[in-house]
């Protein structure tokens, strides 16, 4: 197990300098520059700022300067919000972004993996036709068609929810981002779970456990449970790149300033760093959390561990 | 009163009825052997014993154990009986223990649900469990997960777990059918140890188990119960057809004509093959050759090397080194590589026919496919009709044309996959345990086609087999393999009559004869074949030979001639 | 649902939508583009043939909304096809070339898979102006990991079936190896999966105009109408809920629509 965790490790380091490498090319690709947008500069003044950022230097070499900068926690400043450098921002963002990603994966978590289990359970029931339909429609609705009918229906004509951010504190605002954002993906895990459990309880040893005169409940507890998880596992990094998508769109439509919102604002804005950081920080955090992901699917799955 | 009662058992699926009206009943302490082909209802019957049918399955009739009536039973009736008052062993190990739970983890839910100890006992009650059917390190197996453990192992895991609740009953549904020959007589031994008193309802297809290990026997056919009574009786005098049939279609490795050895030229020869994997050795330097006409039987259990050998004469695996030759040519390189006429001349029959068959493709284009390739000037309508023909010579009508493989019974299947290897008319055919998934009559049947066209064309037949019984039927010689080594080579009569290696004669002693009054074997042969990875050093049969000394385990012996026989023993005739 | 009759009546749904998105618009008396500032956010009426109403400019939702669902259909389909070819190659010869060339490229694949696809997409949106052949090609490139990873494991088990090796020794050539024999075995698991990355495409094309990043005016999607709708929402709920559930119904018909061919080709050929 040891030396599986330690190979996988190893392995996530390429990728993830193959990953900036990528993102580091790709904004630097596209045309424009961050300064287009303002009244247009006499040459000189242009060179100047230009030689300032670095941006007169080959590509490769910006690369390096890039790297090094990574290396002691430097992202560069943000062209755009002067006054900060990317680290800073992304520092005040992403605790906002970090709540409503976290909150919205563990309840995604939570309610899918039982919906899916009883559904499973309970296969052919009425119980099962009304988990699946509603599954069905979750994936089926996108988040920014979802959000606007709940906060029409919660927020403005019931009043239960407070509809805007700011003006209120506490946790009760995040309450209806977090549900927007997590809808889609309990609706998939619901659908995943009961798919891989139903495979799961058709399987030959789930029948010897019942020969052996284990109940229902010991059966999934002890036998099945860890098995049916590991495509629900699989799913946690696509899940997490879905959240973080999600995520910027629940950011718009509530006003919450994460990092989604600078994103957006980033990219229209030319903000060269500022784009370029949030990329190298959330790729990093998914190679992260998918080093994560294999690490369980080892210790949950013995046979993969001799690869 | 019977310990367990069966009257008027049916079961149905939808439309179709599995079992039908089957009255059987057990003593308290009696061995019983429910035998049948695939298909005669005989595991439904024992997962209906134990309250397990699926959902679909609709069942009536009496099932009583020890006056309880279990059809119709709530949840919590069949558990107590369950494991503490009735045990069970499944056929396949590998896929009856769960693989991500480790032995011991899995074991102990049946002493904590049955509340048989206290709970700080329970896993020392298991270990003690695992030692009595014959563990070697039962702590170490405790912690292991069930794919660390080789197949033997794994069904003593298994015995293990259904008597570790001392039950009145075992059920052992085809206990020993995905076993290694040698492996399958120790558990047979074993189960016989272990019982002590308890009921014993052996489920099988094969005659033979049931003749040496059951006083009662009963057989199905389709569902219905036809013939039933003490094993002598069933045996000596079988009164229904059906039982009669299975009688004289169960080949027999004692006894029985063996074909007479063939003096024609030789066609086909293997010099010195070894076959390298990534960290083994799958054959090493092995040598035979194969006349026309003549069937030349590989036997082996797994790791023998029968498999990859045969693959690597016919290039579809790479060879390390050696020779092939066939009608005087060199055969050598990939098979893609190899000439048209040579891929034509030699072929191979898979024991899985349905995977061996494109599930996307009719029977019609699957065995004209050949012709496509070798005869293409053929005109559709030809091709037609020789595919038509080839069908008609394996005994399926035209009606078969138009078929998807799903849609074919394994016999059906296994022969479909003749006929496209016997379209091109080749010289050599080469069967991977052709007829190990098939039963007893369609097994007779697929063989018969064999002799017939061998007897026709002067076709060679390699026959890669662990069957030994089936092998003495239809082979004029016989190769052993043991861990990549040919170990002894003889023609037939003199193999089944006088074997010199000790690793032949235990093959020969562990296949069971469906003879109840046949002479009692000697003790099974001990330990399981090592892992190729690390094979013993000098003679590698010497860790399980009762006769090996230090000059077999420090030297390995050299093939030479022994009376008729090759073979490659420090001792043979010991 | 059954397999066969939710193929059915999902296949039937799409196709009426799809004619009714073709047909309404030559129907209609009004056009897509024409701005009326005196009749905005009107409801839906029969009188004025403003079948959905009238959007914040003016104009006739009807129309909007049939020219949007072309927008959307055609968009998905499109980026689905791309990233079939790009994915259906790549996993292909993953597979079928398999050792280390396979591992090569799958660690790309692993690579790519890390990276938030979206991300890229806006940044290149926001680059190149919102071109319109863009939005496939970027859509196309977020979907074929999905289906070369499909590919490429279904391409490596179906190698090693034994009927390969059957053709192999009999003589058949490589080419018709591949296409007679793992080609159609492929077919089924593609087809699901086409169905089914069709609805990404459509949220991805959706998402991507909600943010303002898609297709330009005065042309529409479905995602874009949505997008204006909610900024009306309190006053004109019709011009959200309309595109909304219409938008929502489209997904659901691809959703069932290949589940059900999931079953069929399950049950045709059982492998």
């Amino acid at each position: 197990m040891l030396r599986y965790t330690l190979l996988r490790i190893l392995g996530a380091i390429p990728t993830l300098l193959l990953v900036i490498a990528l993102a580091f090319l790709m904004v630097h690709a596209a045309p424009g520059g961050p300064f287009d947008d303002e009244r247009a500069l006499p040459a000189d003044v242009e060179a100047n700022i230009a030689a300032a950022y670095h941006l007169d230097e080959p590509l490769p070499q910006q690369f390096l300067r890039y790297m090094s900068g990574l290396l002691q926690g430097d992202l560069g400043p943000s062209y755009r919000y002067r006054d900060y450098t990317v680290a800073e921002l992304i520092g005040t963002a992403f605790p906002y972004s970090l709540k409503l990603g976290a909150l919205a994966m563990a309840l995604a978590l939570l309610l899918g993996v039982t919906a899916g289990t009883v559904a499973a359970l309970r296969q052919g029931t009425a119980l099962d036709k009304v988990v699946m339909g509603f599954s069905m429609t979750g994936i089926s609705i996108p988040v920014f068609v979802i959000a606007p009918v709940l906060v029409l229906f919660l927020a403005v004509k019931l009043q239960w929810l407070p509809a805007g951010w700011s003006g209120t504190t506490g946790m009760s605002r995040y309450l209806l981002p977090v549900i927007t954002l997590a809808l889609p993906q309990i609706a998939y895990i619901a659908r995943l779970t009961r798919a891989s459990m139903i495979d799961v309880l058709s399987r030959d040893f789930i029948r010897t456990a019942y020969a052996q005169g284990l109940g229902t409940a010991t059966v999934v507890r002890v036998h099945a449970l860890k098995p049916a998880m590991l495509p629900v596992l699989s799913y946690m990094g696509p899940a997490i790149a879905a959240i973080l998508t999600g995520s910027v769109v629940v950011e718009e439509i509530f006003g919450i300033p994460g990092l989604g919102q600078f994103f957006v604002r980033g990219a229209l804005n030319r903000d060269y760093t500022l784009v370029l950081g949030i990329v190298v920080f959330y790729a990093s955090l998914i190679v992260f959390l998918n080093l994560l992901v294999d690490i369980l699917y080892g210790a949950i799955d013995p046979r993969v561990r001799y690869r | 009163m019977s310990l367990l009662d069966v009257q008027g058992l049916t079961i149905r699926y939808g439309d179709e009825t599995v079992v039908d009206g089957v009255n059987l009943f057990v003593d308290r302490g009696e061995s019983v052997g429910l035998v049948g082909e695939s298909g005669s209802g005989k595991s439904q019957s024992a997962l209906a014993i134990l309250g397990l049918l699926p959902r679909q399955a609709v069942a009536s009739g009496s099932i009583e154990f020890d006056g309880q009536q279990i059809l119709g039973a709530s949840d919590s009736v069949l558990n107590a009986l369950r494991a503490r008052r009735i045990g069970i062993v499944f056929q396949d190990p590998m896929q009856a223990l769960n693989p991500y739970l480790r032995i011991g983890a899995q074991l102990r839910q049946i002493p904590l649900t049955h509340d048989l100890c206290d709970k700080a006992e329970v896993d020392a009650r298991v270990v003690e469990m695992l030692a009595s059917v014959g563990l070697p390190d039962p702590e170490r197996q405790f912690r292991a997960y069930p794919h660390e453990l080789s197949g033997g192992m794994r069904q003593r895991v298994m015995l293990a777990s259904a008597l570790i609740a001392e039950p009145d009953l075992l059920i052992a549904d085809e206990p020993t059918t995905a076993l290694d020959v040698t492996v399958q007589a120790q558990i047979l031994d074993l189960l016989e140890d272990v019982r002590d008193n308890t009921a014993l309802l052996l489920i099988t297809h094969d005659l033979g188990i049931v003749a040496g290990h059951c006083e009662h026997t009963i057989v199905l056919d389709r569902g219905r119960l036809v013939e039933q009574g003490p094993t002598t009786s069933v045996f000596a005098a079988p009164s229904h057809a059906h039982t009669r049939a299975l009688l004289a279609a169960a080949p027999r490795v004692d006894r029985g004509e063996v074909p007479e050895a063939v003096t024609s030229s030789t066609i086909l020869s293997v010099g010195d093959a070894v076959v390298d994997y990534r960290d083994l050795q799958a054959v090493s330097k092995v040598s035979f050759s194969v006349k026309r006409g003549e069937t030349v039987a590989v036997v082996g259990e797994s790791g023998s090397g029968k498999s990859s050998l045969v693959r690597a004469m016919l290039g579809l695996v790479p060879m390390a080194s050696g020779r092939v030759v066939y009608a005087g040519s060199t055969l050598e390189g990939p098979v893609e590589d190899r000439a048209q006429s040579q891929r034509r001349d030699l072929q191979l029959v898979f024991q899985d026919p349905v995977s061996a068959l494109n599930p996307q493709m009719r029977v019609q284009t699957l065995v004209g496919e050949p012709l496509l390739v070798h005869e293409p000037q053929l005109s559709a309508a030809a091709r037609a009709e020789r595919v038509a023909g080839m069908l008609e010579r394996v005994g399926l009508s035209r009606k078969f044309l138009r078929r998807f493989p799903h849609e074919l019974s394994g016999g059906q299947a296994q022969r479909v996959a003749i006929a496209r290897a016997l379209i091109l008319g080749p010289r050599v055919l080469v069967c991977d345990e052709a007829v190990a998934a098939l039963d007893g009559s369609v097994r007779k049947q697929v063989l018969n086609v064999l002799r017939d066209v061998q007897a026709d064309t002067g076709l060679s037949i390699i026959f890669i087999s662990h069957d030994l019984a089936v092998v003495r039927s239809i082979s004029h010689r016989v190769l052993v393999m043991y861990l990549g080594r040919l170990v002894e080579m003889a023609d037939s009569e003199t193999l089944f009559a006088a074997p010199k290696h000790p690793y032949t004669r235990a093959l020969l002693d562990s296949v069971p004869v469906p003879d109840p009054v046949a002479m009692p074997k000697r003790a099974p042969l001990r330990g399981e074949v090592p892992s190729p990875v690390n094979p013993p050093s000098g003679c590698v049969f010497h860790p399980r030979c009762a006769k090996a000394d230090a000059r077999c385990e420090s030297k390995a012996p050299a093939l030479r001639d022994v009376e008729r026989t090759r073979v490659a023993c420090h001792y043979p005739n010991a | 649902m059954s397999g066969n009759r939710s193929i059915r009546v999902t296949a039937g749904i799409l196709l009426a939508v799809a004619i009714a998105a073709l047909v309404g618009p030559w129907i209609s008396p009004h056009d897509y583009a024409t701005t009326n500032l005196e009749n905005t956010l009107s409801a839906p009426a029969l009188s004025n043939m403003h079948l959905f109403g009238t959007d914040d400019l003016g104009r006739d939702l009807f129309v909007r909304t049939m020219l949007g669902i072309r927008v959307t259909l055609l968009v998905a389909i499109v980026a689905s096809l791309v990233s079939l070819v790009i994915g259906v190659t790549y996993g292909a010869i993953a597979g079928f070339v398999g050792g280390r060339l396979d591992a090569a490229m799958m660690r790309f694949v692993d690579t790519l898979y890390a990276l938030p696809f979206i991300f890229f997409v806006i940044l290149l949106m926001v680059a190149f102006e919102r071109n319109f052949l863009l939005i496939f090609v970027a859509i196309g490139a977020i979907n074929w990991l999905d289906m070369a990873r499909i590919v490429r494991g279904q391409t490596l088990s179906l190698r090693e079936r034994e009927f390969v090796e059957a053709a192999r020794l009999t003589g058949v050539s490589t080419l018709r190896i591949v296409f007679r024999h793992i080609a159609p075995n492929l077919v089924g698991i593609v087809v699901v999966y086409v169905t089914l990355t069709i609805p990404q495409a459509i949220l991805v094309e959706s998402f991507l105009s909600f943010l303002g990043l898609g297709i330009q005016e005065p042309q529409t999607s479905l995602g874009a109408l949505v997008d204006a709708g909610v900024k009306h929402m309190e006053g004109a709920s019709w011009s959200l809920l309309i595109p909304a559930t219409l938008l929502a119904l489209i997904l659901l018909c691809f959703n069932f629509l290949g589940d059900g061919l999931r079953d069929f080709f399950d049950a045709r050929h059982p492998s």
